[in-house]
């Protein structure tokens, strides 16, 4: 039953599968190569929505799934840590509507602070994982996920890489789109409440989950054998297995699309017909292991390709067994702050001042970049303040009256608001500074909303979080906010005045995105018009 | 089966490298290839270097030009040129900024499909999706001005091509 021929990215597959497959909410956090997910189910009629972290969406997703609505959670792979708390016990209960949660990683490190493989958080909380090779996959993915977690009633992940995510490859989508049952509350107290009691034997159901998905991978999962000569046997997963098709066309290729649990018997038996066995795969050798570990005689990369994306070129290398110095490739332009950019003035302030400053992610991660080399410390979203309080717990005196925690709006109400409780409960003898960079809007990632902005993902108003008057309401002892009005001098001798002071501050400096400034304006004035006219109507209706 | 072309277009953020790959890569759909186009885009709004691979055929496998397997490179950027020549097969087509007369473009935003127009020659696919492309990927205000940049790429393309021989 093919249809239309279209040409999608990996991401905007996820998008319209969801759509078609009948997924009531999509929820997630912007992340490359995850963000356009989202954004691109609310373009095509999808209902998305922004949460403040990945754990807030996912627990929204569970609810949703819990309330028999088909939900689609999506982030990056990083988001997959913040969101492990609710994804290891969500694994237990029994889910109503299908549960997908995407986890996009991004090896190589694109646009990333680390190059995790997700793979682990399959076996690590017990969920089945799917992993495309393109978008055509992507799309199919999406579907068979939230089939199996209907089926087994079991949250599923999908896998994607950023070269799945963000390359636009053809695809043919089914052409029924489905009819999914309304949402409604059915109680099921022991399926649901993970107390001892009821965990104990939720534990043994999700074992047994696994081992009839396993079963059902082995005869009708999403397995692809291209023929070839029996010299060469490669099992491959993900974008890796097109790159491997393509370095060695006359190989015998098992692709696995379910990667988690696996379906080891067929391995074993591709294994048995081939004289040399190779694992393609990106990243961790998890494959590898798992193979070895059942007795599979395959062979794995040398070490030096776990570093990195594959690309045909390293998959050559790898089947040549060359672990030979690769070339370099040479060093191309570094991204920047823009010209305009608001953070420019307050790294420059920063840098100034001598601060040790205590970064956290975002566009303003760049001030770590010369002219400014104005950033200390970055490590994962939030992480500004923690480590910040860290440092002036225990520096000396003269140090520790240098530290700053910068941390920018979208992060700041992502991580950051736990940040400040500690800082209210466990204050440093020197006091201390947050600086939030608010520039209106979660830049790094193409400008999306969040809850500090007052809109919703598609713009449109919603509440609005003033972080000044969260911070007074927590007991910040000095409170202030600059905005783009005032002049440099004035937020230099701003920050060096409450370095000085032995007390929480927390300072807000406001000045919108240079490059979402325009738009902003935009949707102010869209609002306002529609607030004018809701006004007007309400008079007329008195 | 026919082989696989292998197009690398590079430059710096903001310059509209993906876009010009975007219209490239409908471009060839539209012509009834198969096709794939991969980037990396992170941080292509920050004024990075950028670029993109598409390539199109009966069957294309990976995603990516391997390294020294592009068939064209169309580079945006005159500083870009020497850190993406690696990626060009020998023999293979260099298009670069300098193929135009810069002063006789209207708007300096459509260098991109300026040079679009000028790579059309040198790839198997129609005008006419090439024109339906551009249409499709740029917003309505801007098909005059990108139609008047793809012409003038096309025509510079192929003055030079005759000045060579």
């Amino acid at each position: 039953m093919t249809s239309e021929r279209l040409l999608l990215s990996g991401d905007d597959a996820v998008a319209l599968a969801a759509l078609h497959a009948g997924v009531r909410l999509g929820t997630g956090y912007p992340g490359t190569p995850s963000t356009e997910i989202l954004e691109t189910f609310d373009q095509l009629g999808g209902r998305a929505q922004w949460s403040p972290n990945e754990k807030v969406a996912l627990e929204v997703g569970i609810g949703t799934a819990f309330a028999g609505a088909r939900t689609l959670v999506t982030m990056k792979h990083v988001g997959l840590n913040v969101a492990a708390d609710p994804l290891f016990t969500a694994a237990y209960t029994d889910v109503t509507g299908g549960l997908l949660v995407v986890s996009a990683d991004d090896p190589g490190m694109a646009s990333s602070q680390n190059e995790q493989d997700n793979r682990h958080y399959a076996r690590a909380a017990a969920l089945p994982m799917l992993e495309p090779i393109d978008s055509q996959q992507a799309y199919d993915f999406t579907w068979l996920g939230l089939e199996i977690s209907e089926r087994w009633k079991i949250p599923v992940i999908l896998r994607l890489t950023t070269r799945v995510c963000h390359s636009k490859t053809v695809v043919r989508p089914r052409t029924a789109p489905s009819a999914t049952a309304e949402p409604t509350f059915e109680r099921d107290i022991p399926a649901r409440v993970m107390i001892p009691a009821y965990a104990k034997p939720a534990h043994h159901r999700l074992r047994q989950k696994l081992a009839e998905i396993a079963a059902w991978n082995e005869t009708e999962g999403p397995i692809r054998l291209d023929d070839g000569a029996s010299e060469l046997g490669i099992v491959a997963t993900g974008i890796a297995a097109m790159h491997a098709r393509e370095a060695a066309p006359e190989a015998r290729q098992l692709t696995i699309g379910l990667t988690y649990p696996l379906p080891m018997e067929r391995i074993r038996q591709f294994a048995d017909g081939v004289e040399r066995l190779v694992v393609v795969e990106e990243g961790d050798p998890v494959l590898a292991d798992t193979l070895r570990a059942a007795g599979i005689p395959a062979e794995g990369k040398p070490e030096m390709y776990r570093f990195g994306e594959l690309n045909v070129a390293r998959v050559r290398r790898i089947l040549a067994g060359d672990n030979s110095p690769e070339p370099v490739p040479p060093k191309g332009k570094p991204p920047e702050l823009c010209q305009g950019c608001s953070h420019r003035g307050v790294f420059e302030a920063l840098r100034d001042l001598d601060c040790i400053v205590a970064g956290d992610i975002g566009c303003y991660t760049l001030g770590v970049l010369p002219p400014f080399s104005a950033m200390d410390t970055c490590v994962c979203m939030g992480a500004s303040i923690g480590v910040g309080l860290g440092m002036r717990h225990v520096l000396p005196d003269d140090q520790a009256r240098r530290v700053v925690s910068v941390i920018g709006d979208s992060t700041f109400v992502h991580s950051g608001i736990t940040g400040i409780a500690e800082m209210v409960y466990n204050p440093p003898a020197t006091g201390h500074l947050i600086l939030i960079l608010d520039n209106g809007t979660t830049a790094m990632t193409g400008q999306q909303e969040h809850p500090g902005t007052g809109r919703l993902l598609d713009h449109s108003p919603t509440g609005k979080i003033s972080f000044e008057a969260l911070a007074e309401s927590m007991g910040v002892q000095n409170v202030h906010v600059i905005s783009s009005q005032d002049k440099d001098q004035s937020l230099k001798d701003l920050i060096a005045s409450l370095l000085a002071k032995p007390e929480t501050s927390l300072l807000v400096a406001r000045q919108p995105c240079v490059l979402a400034a325009p738009k902003i304006r935009f949707y102010e004035k869209a609002a306002a018009e529609q607030a004018s006219q809701m006004h007007c109507t309400a008079e007329a209706a008195n | 089966m026919s082989k696989v072309k292998n197009v690398v277009i590079a430059g710096l953020g903001g310059q509209g490298v993906l876009k010009a790959s975007d219209i490239l890569a409908d471009a060839a759909f539209r012509a009834g290839f198969d096709v794939k186009k991969s980037e990396l885009h992170g941080m292509s709004q920050r004024g990075g270097s950028v670029s993109s691979d598409v390539r199109f055929g009966d069957l294309v496998l990976s995603p990516m030009v391997p390294p020294g397997e592009a068939d064209v490179l169309l580079v945006l950027e005159a500083t870009q040129v020497e850190i993406n020549r690696p990626t060009l097969r020998p023999g293979g087509v260099l298009i670069g900024p300098d193929v135009l007369d810069p002063g006789a473009l209207k708007n300096k935003k459509s260098l991109n499909v300026a040079l679009l127009g000028a790579m059309s020659t040198a790839l198997d696919i129609p005008e006419e999706h090439w024109l339906a492309a551009m249409y499709a990927n740029l917003a309505e205000k801007l098909h005059t001005i990108n139609e008047q940049a793809f012409a003038l790429g096309r025509s510079a393309a192929i003055e030079q091509d005759t000045a060579d021989r």
